[in-house]
């Protein structure tokens, strides 16, 4: 087969988000040494600038959906979907770090542009069709943010979340490798569809017990990448110790690029297996939720308390997985939209509230926000209200299709137990809500700084987002409907 | 090509299946060492055993199958081990200027 090195103009524009968010991410580090003393908050400005471009280009790639790069890559309007939530947290994050960089004298040119490569990272990875690609993009989104984890370098805490992130996150890199490899050597490819059409020529009993087991060390592999028990033990430690922004980012867009390849990887390629590794889905999200909002329930710490919701919320992510069908595909596609504003929205209080070296951080020190700063307190109140699930809000519709999609499944049971497990949560959630409203200011609140306008911006886009997917979720939920039908 | 793929025909002496069970061993060593053993170094080095057991299936698949994609993905997988090495040591250095200890159990001031 003569093959032609020299990309198309097609394969240029599929590919467009990335190169444009790796050139900003270079030119970033080029200008760090002229603009770094004078004027830091130029690369926040900029990389905003890059992530809306990105979006365009994202957009202007969905225009000419089709495969690209020898078929490595693949946009279509999942991977848009995703290339686009992605770059949304991105814009968010950039919002967030403004006044966290600045109150800790940190270095910004550095930290925008490792947040630009990680990104690119993330939007190569939805639009992956191949597992090497997705092997890479992922490394590409990890390596980057380990450095972030630990980005003040002189933070014993910093330090330790960013090891214990690295650590991790190798090990299930390892594990998600050794399944690829032995795909590779069952099918002789690792390109999705092809895997996917072998598997249905063949049948997967060809190769037992070969694609089972690669098919159970990649789900060890993406479960560690999405927080999912029984492989969450780090998530917890790395969302405390590491900088409040990161700390969000991490949990929201590096998980939902990740939950994209979960899906598609086990939605396409191991469609046939579907028996094998839905009863493993279906464990997973059960221990998620439970032990994510049980633990949840006994934490003082507030980025602590959000780490266990947040695994409690990959558990309903996965809840969607488990049941396997195209509602189920875009509600999990809906809650991830809905559950990234939402966190990036709480994260955005708790920067607001914890100070220089993050001293206060405990749910205590949020003690009469109402009184001293009121729209700061109802904005949180409306993320919280979110991540309970209250009508209204992007939270109860996300909930709503995944349950729904889990009942016509005939999952009745993981759908019982995952209502449950929100009536628990939203004890912690509330918890909050009696803090800044019915005690009296503490300290901390007395002492609140007015915020930032770059903290407001934070505040008030994901909180617009959350009643616009909450009034009128039709839009996004179509484009979701539509997507899904991409990856079955 | 065809004649070079020959002349390393790994399956004319050793069948595949040692190979696969030596990199399944290799990859096994690495898990234990990384859940056993204390030193952070000793650590990441289980992760690079780990990776470079992948490295051995992979070749060894891609000489069964006669393609070149599966020598081509180790050279993948040794770029990113080494960027991944890169990031890691200096995440270690900070650690131990830090700390002055590289015992795993000593890490851990994380907690509610």
């Amino acid at each position: 087969m003569p093959a032609s090195f020299a990309p198309s103009a097609a394969d240029l524009l599929r590919y467009a988000p990335e190169t444009v968010l790796t050139v900003a991410g270079t030119l970033l580090m080029v200008l760090d040494p002229l603009f770094a003393k004078k004027s830091p908050k130029l690369f926040g400005h900029l990389s905003i600038a890059a992530f809306l471009v990105a979006i365009v280009a994202a957009f202007q790639a969905n225009g000419a959906q089709g495969l690209a790069f020898s078929n490595l890559l693949i946009v279509d309007g999942f991977a848009t979907y995703f290339r686009v939530l992605v770059l949304i947290i991105g814009i968010v994050t950039v919002l967030l770090s403004y006044r966290y960089l600045d109150r800790e004298q940190a270095e910004t040119g550095e930290y925008h542009a490792l947040l630009l490569f990680s990104v690119s990272g993330q939007c190569l990875m939805v639009a992956s069709n191949d597992l090497m690609m997705v092997f890479i993009g992922l490394e590409i989104s990890s390596i980057a943010t380990y450095i972030l984890a630990g980005y003040l370098r002189d933070d014993k805490r910093n330090n330790e979340a960013a090891l214990k992130y690295f650590l991790l996150g190798s090990f299930a890199t390892a594990f998600m490798l050794y399944g690829v490899a032995l795909i590779y050597g069952a099918t002789g490819t690792t390109k999705l569809d092809e895997i996917r059409a072998a598997l249905l020529t063949r049948g997967a009993d060809a190769w037992f017990p070969m694609v089972g087991i690669a098919a159970a060390l990649m789900f060890v592999g993406l479960a560690f990448k999405v927080s999912a028990a029984p492989f969450q033990v780090w998530a917890p430690d790395v969302y405390q110790g590491a900088p409040a922004p990161v700390s969000v980012f991490m949990a929201t867009a590096p998980k939902a690029a990740a939950f994209a390849i979960f899906l598609r990887i086990f939605t396409t390629a191991f469609n046939q297996i579907a028996g094998g590794w839905e009863p493993l889905v279906w464990i997973s999200a059960l221990l998620s939720m439970t032990i994510g909002n049980f633990a949840a329930l006994t934490q003082t710490n507030l980025k602590r308390m959000l780490a266990y919701s947040s695994i409690a919320h990959a558990g309903y992510v996965l809840v969607a997985l488990a049941s396997h069908s195209d509602d189920g595909t875009a509600g999990a596609m809906f809650y991830l939209a809905a559950y990234a504003l939402m966190n990036l929205g709480a994260f955005a209080v708790v920067i607001h509230i914890s100070g220089k070296g993050e001293k206060h951080v405990r749910i205590e020190d949020l003690a009469g926000l109402a009184r001293r700063q009121p729209v700061t307190a109802a904005l949180l109140t409306v993320f919280l209200l979110s991540l309970i699930g209250v009508p209204l809000t992007g939270g109860f519709f996300g909930k709503f299709y995944i349950f729904r999609a889990a009942l016509q499944s005939n999952l009745v049971w993981l759908a019982v137990l995952g209502l449950l497990n929100s009536a628990v949560a939203a004890y912690y959630y509330l918890r909050l809500l009696v803090v800044m409203y019915m005690h009296e200011p503490g300290d901390v609140v007395e002492n609140l700084e007015p915020l930032t306008p770059g903290l407001r911006a934070a505040l008030i886009l994901p909180a617009i987002g959350i009643f616009y997917l909450g009034v009128a979720p039709g839009a996004v939920l179509s484009f979701a409907k539509l997507s899904s039908s991409f990856v079955r | 090509m065809a004649e070079a793929m020959q002349s390393i025909n790994l399956q004319a002496g050793v069948p595949i299946s040692w190979y696969l069970v030596l990199s399944a061993v290799l990859f096994s060593l690495g898990v234990a060492g990384f859940l056993f053993r204390k030193s952070i170094i000793t650590v990441f080095m289980c992760i690079e055993l780990m990776l470079n057991a992948v490295n051995l299936s992979f070749v060894a698949f891609a000489n069964q199958h006669k393609q070149v994609s599966g020598h081509i993905f180790t050279f993948f997988v040794m770029v990113v081990a080494a960027a991944e090495a890169a990031v890691g040591l200096a995440i270690i250095l900070t650690v131990f200027k830090n700390r002055e200890t590289l015992n795993i159990d000593e890490i851990n001031s994380l907690k509610n």
